[in-house]
């Protein structure tokens, strides 16, 4: 195993236990999000490119998406009901 | 549950499975030595055989299609089963999502944001198309290139005009772009059971490899996953923002 790939998976497993130990559901998904970009690189030292391309997308642009949309639909009716 | 009562279970389910572990990791071959024999076979056959450059996509689209087909159908299924879920409670609310659909209110996002979002949306549809077509050649392929060019209209999102994004890709655009994808896989399979005996079987001309027209019936399957996959997830997201940002209820 390369140097590269090492750090990479230090990287991977930094980020990850980030995403874990965070309580606030907000600040979770940006740390995810650092997380799917961490395992991008990951794949890619790897020499997985075709793996890369969609865990970038999917982690990156898809999950965070849904999850902000879902965290904002409850925002919304928390505060509609407290109102 | 108390809290001490659960670490205590946590503890000794965490001392078993590190035995575990650490058991199985002694026993793994080293790092990069590859001991399998379906790898090194395709390896060795796959370009006299199907004149593919890109072996990833050669196993996903013709060596493998039909576990390619399944997993096309578990995105089908599942897509289809969100939008359900999600139109359902839509329809208690829809005379006040024509109200909202004026009120519709956006941070804003500045000139910055605006521009750079100008500037992706074609670079992430032509990189979207040139992973699709060059699905055979160089890594990506049709799911690859089906995310990334559902990723290019979402960034009219992150320009603050969701409106417009509902006003190019509307359901009936994206359903339509589901299905067409996922049908137009399964009539490759189908082709192949009619002209080579086999479901799935290439039955189209191999061409020279690194051409854009080559390894047979993999661009055309490419293209269509990626039609499918793109329309998939743009109908997921599209549906989730629908019930945050349009539907007030």
């Amino acid at each position: 195993m390369t140097v590269l790939q090492t750090v990479m998976l230090v990287l991977v497993i930094l980020s990850g236990t980030a995403v874990a130990l965070i309580s606030e559901p907000l600040h979770q998904v940006l740390v995810l999000a650092i997380y799917g970009f961490a395992l991008t690189l990951l794949f890619f030292c790897l020499q997985a490119p075709d793996v890369a391309l969609s865990e970038l997308v999917v982690s990156g642009v898809g999950l965070p998406l849904i999850i902000l949309a879902t965290l904002r639909k409850l925002a919304e009716r928390r505060d509609r009901e407290d109102a | 549950m108390s809290t001490r009562a659960r670490l205590l279970v946590f503890g000794l389910g965490g001392v078993a499975l590190a035995a575990v572990l650490a058991l199985g990791l002694g026993g793994l071959p080293a790092f990069g030595h590859y001991h399998g024999v379906y790898g090194r076979r395709v390896a060795q056959i796959e370009l006299g055989a199907r004149h593919a450059t890109d072996y990833v996509t050669a196993l996903n689209f013709d060596l493998r299609a039909f576990d390619t087909l399944g997993e096309e159908f578990i995105l089908f299924g599942s897509v289809t089963g969100v939008a359900l879920l999600l139109r359902a409670l839509r329809e208690d609310a829809r005379h006040e999502l024509a109200r909202t659909l004026e009120e519709h209110s956006f941070a804003g996002a500045s000139e910055a944001l605006r521009l750079t979002a100008l500037l992706l949306i074609p670079m992430l549809t032509t990189l979207g198309i040139y992973l699709a077509l060059h699905g055979a050649l160089t890594p990506g392929g049709g799911f690859q290139a089906g995310v990334v060019l559902a990723a290019g209209p979402m960034v009219i999102l992150l320009a603050g005009r969701y409106l417009a994004l509902k006003q190019i890709a509307p359901d009936w655009i994206l359903e339509a772009a589901d299905s067409a994808g996922a049908a137009a896989y399964t009539l490759v399979g189908l082709g192949g059971l009619i002209f080579s005996a086999v479901f799935f079987r290439n039955f189209l001309g191999l061409g020279t490899p690194g051409q854009l027209l080559s390894a047979g019936m993999m661009p055309v399957n490419s293209a269509a996953v990626a039609i499918e996959v793109c329309g998939a997830f743009l109908l997921t997201w599209t549906e989730f923002l629908d019930q945050s940002l349009l539907v007030r209820r």
